[in-house]
């Protein structure tokens, strides 16, 4: 198992395991040891390696994680680690595998950022619908806190950490992190403008640090095994492993912790089987419900972030949609923004009001009712509600498979004009 | 004003700006048209409707540029922004287009409709096209009580609502529900708002979600209305009001922004209370025992009555200085007295040495807002006035915006300066017999009678005096000492609210210590029982006590009252005796009240909205007020016009001058009667008035002839001077500038956004300083407390929207108090009374007993009864007194 | 009046204590009175309001912003369908079509017996075994060809 621990450090252990990897089983399989590692480092070499690691945040940004750690000043208040366990971006289904088999991995992870940081207390920030996750995290919080891994003077080090369980109540803009702040101080989920950034205010205005599962699971085997161990993981300049998943029509939909730039047509064809039978590819969101088309023109594409920004989309989470042949474009468009709609915070108005305009005018082109002006009042939501337009990144993902798609496929909207209005146009 | 220029470039044009402001507020005072829904001045940015898009520029060859919002964009030096540029107008365009998918375009049959920010945004950004061709939602509204009317489907969610009622005035009872596009601003559940300055919503909604609803129900359009500069009369903190009148009724008060007073926010009772210049009851006829007269014949006998024996004439706090200044130019210097109570003259006078002392920098309701540290001693001032209460409120996040200033966040960015500032607070003590919401606020709150209030600013004095000395200084005395020391800006609020003018000497005590410890004088801001109690005081006159002297003893053939009730000031069993002896009681006043009813010769007066006149509010300043309409029918005249004999407004004012000199100095923002802009009036109605040939039309074919005015620049016609920034900031009967119909306008009449008006604030301050030598000597300032020393106190309790004479007679005003009349005491003080359990009690004061249900409070001063002012009915504090259980 | 029982008033503090603030503790206030009750009454909200230090419209601005917080009576299961974008290109249309015909009841309606609430839910994060649902807390995956017997002898489960 070692071998496989050192290719896939974050599921090598899950997989070898019926259930959920038991603080015992962590223990054999090296665990705690970055902790233990960690608690002996300064928090300035913590970051250090992990900036050496390369690791970029895994929540979708794909924000270097030690220039956010970096971020925290070094005053002597209370600061704040949460993990960002909120997964609810439509075809993201990544961290739920880690929190419900490998508690312990993510606990030890936040535990390290929390020295790495200065933080007495943290959250495990977690969407309500994971009841197994749940109760398995907050069972290993019990288990980590009785063996002296998470409380007071952990082993020994002087150095305490706190760390309780939030379950949320529904509300995918949770996720954004500063609502994900203001939800977890018991308000309603309204982004904050930054400046200030969580790392100088955020929870209850004190410095706090959110990282995704993934990003945070990784961390421990930075400091157990190093940052060359781990950017040697990759296939491109961007360290570590990569977890991956397929949703959509294909022989074996699922997730696997592969090498960072790995292909979507590997991925697709070797570890999904490629797609059923008589059904051709036709696009695929990347890395979620908010990241742009792309075509089987950019299936070799290593998988990274700096490659896939390139080609005009986003790796999001790495868990890619998969769009086939005779599956309707505008019917998937009409789903996802129905969705972005839906799960607007209702704070700023492109995003409360552009939404719910853009998904109806996608609902009256999938039923044929469709006018020629509504491909200009869609391009028109698309540029309204861009990245620096509104007040979060919320809409503007929300427009990534839109504006995509307006791209690749708009043969798609011309066949979907009412008769009439064709008529109308000609 | 120092402020730090540098410079920025919008379309090309280098303009100076604030780096430390952001683009909305510089574009706006610029002059340009930018529209904006959710920034307001006073409640800061959040970046939430993305109205006020611009285009930014990174450098000169950047043709590109980007989108962003103006209101959280600071101007950085040398910045470049294009407002014309076609991205940022077809942000703007979409932005409001979007706003508007949901809202029913029911402009015809909304109150705000052509006074709507929302109709001028739309214009402003030429977005008439409505592609949105789907369902919109629909919302069910909620009774939200007798003041303000609530339309949710009108609704564009710029959350400024909550962000004034919630983040602002601290109410609890409003909120943002639901999420994405079903956000529902109003209560959890039906139910009266609970905010004091709920009216204020009106004003703060940009469209008509929130009206006011006694307007609404006697409607007329904006433009319709007929209005003049006016001063609220209400209480003592003097805020500036537009009314609104058609058809001979004031329809509606807005707020009139004045820089240092009450900015953008009215109260309720100041906004609501207009109701009792309209009552059924209200006398509008002359009337000469108990029969209707003429006015010429009401006149004659007025001369007949002042002609033979000793007249006595009777001023008022809440009348004008004018009519009070005729009353005693009738009567005569020895003859004329002030209407006010023993307790209360001795506290409005205690009131005035305070703020004239040397010590003192008299404090306003701005300077209230930005100081960094307060006592309140002894004033219920979210009652008494509760404009001052909400500046309080403001006051203690001072500290939040210095911390802000070290994250180098800028301090109009609201919701991150919130964040910052978590539970931080500038230090704010309140020291008062009844709790109050300001409580929630404060570091520390004391619950003490008056006499132990004073004791308290004599140990804070104490410590003052030697803050390392640990003499008599312990606890909260201490701690107020040293944050008044350790303050920029340090405030004291006190006032005349205990009527109890030992407490105010004491007040003037800690203002001299402070002063001797630091060589600055101490901010204090002291709240008067009225409208024009300073105004009163200034002028002088007898005690009334003494007029009830020479009564009794049957000296007095006639006794001209003004605009009193002397119920109020005198308990019925002393004050009915010495009306017996009086031959004839004139009375002049514009309510029926229980002195106006006993007259023989009954004049009735104009009320504030009807007459000119000059009232002084509690930072001494003399503010004018015009008449908003000439009153068609009956014969109610100003006071003062009754008093004498023919002669001018100004004639009189200049007399008046004459024994005031402060009040000669000229006020730039409100020239006298003979300024003309291109030798035109300024009219009271706005240039789109209409109907005035037809108004009265049921009883008169003809068009009247408009009445003229005497007293003032201003005309009761459209046609005059436009409504420009060149009138007088004091003589705008209202706020109207090309493309901002909307009370939004007026940042065209500011010199800076939410600082002062462009030509000054109105209104001149007649309290100076005195000298030391003058400011009465230190051992009768010294001595904590006139009173002497017993076990319980008598304590006025106020009451908002109760306690006030005129808006107590508005009938939604009425609707808002919040229970029934009690009295209070700490169960203490029941216990050693016996009255523990006792439903109802008895107090005796004096000759004077009441009988009032019992409130046993814990959260009440020891040592003290609480009485409402009101039913305590002229009853002097110190008489003997005594509370008994009901069965006793 | 009591609004809150002393069990639920115990398992509030004991998240309360988790924050530095008590208001923190608002969503997990309401989810225990939820978890006894069902759903959050006014009285609920006002309860929680009192032992928070909140007032009930801050309580309930926080209520109705979450979908799984109910502020009208719901089922004794309440029947989550995720309506997101993997489940919908897998089927998600057919099987809440199935649902709502087997119930009888459309999204947000509850049955008439008081068995099941029907509501469309995002994403549940299980796309690779799509489409899903969600039956008070059990994922039920892998249903692209789940038909009405099958469908029927799932909601057996739960009486
Ligand atoms: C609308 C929206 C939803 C998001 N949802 C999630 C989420 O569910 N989980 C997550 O980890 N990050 C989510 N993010 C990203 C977070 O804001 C944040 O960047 C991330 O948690 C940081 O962690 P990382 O640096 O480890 O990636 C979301 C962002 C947006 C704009
Ligand atoms: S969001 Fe700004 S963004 Fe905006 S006006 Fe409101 S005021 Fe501006
Ligand atoms: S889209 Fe349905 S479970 Fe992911």
């Amino acid at each position: 198992m070692s071998d496989a621990l050192n290719q896939r450090p974050l599921t090598a252990r899950l997989l070898a395991t019926d259930g959920v990897v038991t603080l015992d089983r962590y223990r054999e399989a090296g665990g705690y040891e970055g902790l233990r590692a960690a608690l002996a480092m300064s928090p300035e070499a913590i970051i250090a390696s992990v900036r050496e690691a390369g690791l970029r945040g895994r929540g979708g940004g794909g924000f270097p994680t030690a220039v956010k750690w970096s971020l925290v000043p070094d005053t002597p208040v209370q600061k704040y680690v949460i993990a960002n366990g909120d997964e609810m971006e439509p075809g993201t289904f990544k961290d739920r595998l880690l929190l419900e088999r490998d508690p312990h991995q993510l606990i030890e992870g936040m535990a390290i950022a929390a020295r790495a940081i200065g933080a007495s207390v943290g959250y495990v920030f977690l969407r309500a619908e994971y009841f197994e996750a749940a109760r398995q995290v907050s069972a290993a919080i019990a288990d980590a806190q009785a063996a002296g891994w998470l409380g007071d003077d952990l082993q020994g080090s002087g150095f305490s950490f706190h760390l309780h369980l939030h379950t949320s109540a529904g509300r995918y803009i949770c996720g954004e992190e500063t609502a994900l702040i203001s939800s977890l101080e018991g308000g309603r989920a309204i982004p904050r403008a930054k400046p200030p950034f969580p790392a100088v205010a955020g929870l209850f205005g004190k410095p706090t640090v959110v990282n995704n599962i993934e990003t945070l699971c990784n961390v421990p085997h930075i400091l157990r095994l190093g940052a060359d161990w781990y950017r040697g993981l990759s296939r491109t300049d961007e360290g570590g492993t990569k977890l991956y998943g397929v949703s959509g029509k294909v022989r074996r939909p699922g997730c696997w912790e592969l090498p960072m730039g790995t292909t979507a047509r590997e991925i697709i064809e070797t570890h999904a089987g490629g797609m059923r039978d008589g059904l051709k590819l036709r696009g695929f969101l990347p890395g979620g419900a908010s990241t742009d088309f792309l075509t089987d023109a950019q299936l070799d594409l290593p998988m990274d972030y700096t490659h896939i920004a390139k080609s005009g989309s986003r790796l999001g989470t790495g868990t890619m949609i998969l769009l086939d042949d005779r599956t309707s474009l505008l019917g998937m468009l009409r789903n996802l923004e129905t969705f972005f709609a839906r799960e607007s915070c209702g704070w700023c108005t492109p995003c409360r009001d552009g939404l719910p305009w853009t998904a109806k005018l996608l609902g009256e082109l999938e039923a044929g009712r469709g006018r020629p002006e509504d491909l200009e009042l869609l391009a028109r939501q698309t540029r309204l509600l861009a990245p620096g337009r509104t007040f979060c990144a919320h809409a503007p993902g929300a427009m990534e498979p839109l504006q995509s798609a307006l791209k690749h496929f708009r043969e798609d909207f011309e066949r979907a004009l009412a008769p009439a209005a064709i008529g109308e146009a000609a | 004003m120092g402020r730090p220029q540098n410079t920025i470039w919008i379309d090309g044009q280098p303009q100076a700006a604030d780096p430390r402001r952001h683009l909305l507020e510089v574009a706006l005072e610029l002059g340009l048209d930018l529209p904006y829904f959710c920034w307001h001045p006073a409640l800061g940015c959040v970046g939430a409707c993305r109205q006020c898009a611009v285009t930014q520029y990174r450098d000169e060859n950047d043709t590109q540029g980007r989108i962003v919002m103006a209101c959280m964009t600071p101007c950085a030096d040398g910045s470049r922004f294009s407002i014309h540029a076609p991205a940022a107008q077809e942000m703007r365009q979409g932005v409001v287009e979007m706003l508007m998918t949901n809202h029913p375009h029911d402009c015809p049959v909304c109150e705000e409709g052509g006074n709507c920010h929302l109709q001028d945004v739309t214009v402003m950004t030429g977005q008439a096209e409505r592609r949105y061709r789907h369902a919109k939602r629909t919302h069910r509204n909620q009774d939200l009580g007798p003041l303000v009317a609530h339309e949710m489907n009108r609704c564009i969610a710029c959350y400024r609502c909550v962000r004034f009622y919630r983040d602002y005035a601290g109410g609890t009872d409003l909120d943002a529900f639901g999420a994405h596009d079903n956000v529902y601003f109003g209560r959890a559940q039906d139910g009266t708002l609970e905010s004091p300055f709920s009216g204020n919503l009106v004003e703060v909604c940009p469209t008509g979600v929130f009206t006011d609803r006694p307007y609404g129900e006697d409607y007329t359009r904006k433009w319709d209305l007929q209005s003049a500069p006016s001063v609220c009369a209400h209480c003592s903190i003097g805020c500036n009001t537009l009314p609104g009148e058609r058809y001979g009724r004031i329809k509606r008060i807005e707020n009139r922004y004045h820089g240092e007073i009450n900015g953008y926010f009215l109260c309720d009772r100041g906004r609501y209370g207009h109701g009792y210049a309209q009552r059924a009851d209200r006398p509008r006829e002359p009337r000469w025992c108990g029969e209707t007269v003429t006015r010429s014949a009401a006149a004659s006998r007025l001369d007949a009555v002042c002609g033979s024996g000793r007249v006595l004439g009777i001023g008022s706090p809440r009348a004008s200085l004018e009519a009070n200044f005729a009353l005693r130019q009738r009567v005569g210097d020895a003859c004329f007295h002030r209407g006010e109570s023993a307790d209360e003259q001795a506290a409005t006078d205690a009131a005035l040495a305070l703020l004239r002392h040397p010590a003192v920098r008299i404090a306003g309701v701005r300077d209230a807002g930005r100081s960094d540290a307060a006592v309140v001693l002894g004033e219920d001032v979210t009652q008494t006035g509760a404009r001052l209460s909400l500046a309080l409120r403001q006051m203690v996040r001072q500290d939040s915006f210095e911390q802000a200033d070290a994250m180098q966040v800028p301090r109009w960015q609201d919701a991150s300066v919130r964040l910052i500032a978590q539970e931080t607070r500038s230090p704010l003590f309140v020291a008062t017999p009844a709790p109050s919401d300001l409580d929630a606020l404060a570091r520390a709150s004391l619950r003490a009678a008056p006499p132990a209030l004073a004791a308290l600013a004599g140990e804070i004095a104490q410590r003052l005096s030697s803050p390392e000395g640990d003499t008599l200084a312990t606890g909260i005395a201490a701690d107020i000492a040293a944050a008044l020391l350790a303050a920029k800006r340090p405030l004291l609020v006190t006032g005349c609210g205990c009527r109890d003018a030992g407490l105010l000497r004491a007040a003037t005590r800690l203002a001299t210590a402070f002063h001797a410890a630091t060589g600055r004088p101490l901010d204090v801001a002291v709240v008067f029982p009225e409208a024009n109690s300073a105004g009163a005081a200034l002028l002088g006159g007898h005690a009334l006590v003494d007029a009830l002297d020479a009564m009794r003893a049957g000296h007095v053939q006639t006794l001209v009252v003004l605009e009193n009730d002397l119920f109020r000031r005198v308990p019925a069993a002393e004050l009915e005796p010495a009306l017996a002896r009086v031959r004839n009681l004139v009375v002049l006043d514009h309510v029926d009240s229980p002195t106006a009813q006993a007259a023989d010769l009954l004049l009735p007066a104009a009320n504030v909205f009807e007459s000119d006149g000059t009232l002084v509010n509690f930072e001494g300043r003399a503010q004018r007020h015009f008449a908003v309409f000439r009153p068609l029918e009956g014969a109610p005249r100003p006071a003062w016009r009754w008093l004498q004999h023919g002669g001018s407004f100004d004639g009189l004012h200049q007399r008046l001058a004459q024994q005031l000199p402060a009040l000669a100095q000229p006020d730039p923002a409100t020239p006298g009667s003979d300024f003309r802009i291109a030798g035109t009036r300024i009219p009271r109605q706005p240039h789109r008035y209409s109907g005035r040939t037809a108004m009265h039309a049921a009883r008169d074919i003809h068009e009247p002839r408009p009445p003229q005015d005497h007293a003032s620049p201003l005309a009761f016609s459209m046609e005059g001077a436009p409504p420009t920034a060149a009138r007088p900031s004091g003589l705008a009967p209202v706020v109207w500038a090309p493309s901002w119909n909307s009370g939004q306008a007026l940042h065209r009449f500011q010199q800076e956004i939410g600082g002062d008006l462009r030509g000054g604030n109105p209104g001149i301050r007649l309290i100076v300083p005195l000298d030391v030598t003058d400011a009465g000597n230190d051992a009768e300032v010294a001595g904590a407390t006139g009173r002497t020393p017993r076990a319980d106190a008598l304590v006025p309790l106020h009451d908002l929207f109760a306690a006030e004479e005129l808006s107590a007679l508005a009938a939604v005003i009425t609707q808002r108090r919040s229970g029934r009349d009690t009295l209070r005491v700490h169960p203490d003080t029941a216990a050693r009374l016996r009255l523990t359990g006792a439903e109802m009690a008895r107090l005796r004061i004096g000759a004077t007993t009441l009988r009032l249900p019992l409130h046993i409070d814990a959260g009440f001063a020891r040592n003290a009864i609480g009485v409402p002012l009101t039913l305590l009915a002229g009853a002097p504090l110190s008489s003997d007194f005594q509370l008994t259980g009901d069965g006793a | 009046m009591k609004m809150l029982t002393e069990e639920e008033n115990r398992e509030i503090d004991r998240e309360r204590a988790h924050y530095e603030q008590p208001r923190a503790a608002t969503i997990e206030a309401l989810k225990i009175v939820q978890k006894h009750r069902g759903w959050v009454s006014d009285d609920a909200v006002a309860g929680i309001a009192a032992r928070l230090g909140s007032s009930p419209a801050a309580v309930d601005a926080v209520a109705t912003f979450y979908n799984l917080i109910y502020r009208r009576p719901v089922g004794r299961h309440v029947v989550h369908v995720c309506d997101s974008v993997s489940c919908w290109v897998m089927g998600q249309t057919k099987l809440s079509d199935l649902l709502k015909a087997r119930l009888g009841i459309d999204y947000g309606q509850t049955t008439p017996d008081g068995r099941f609430t029907l509501l469309p839910i995002c994403c549940l994060g299980t796309c690779d075994r799509a489409p899903a649902m969600l039956i008070g807390e059990d994922t039920h995956r892998d249903l692209e060809t789940l038909d009405a017997a099958a469908l029927d002898a799932l909601l057996e489960r739960y009486p």
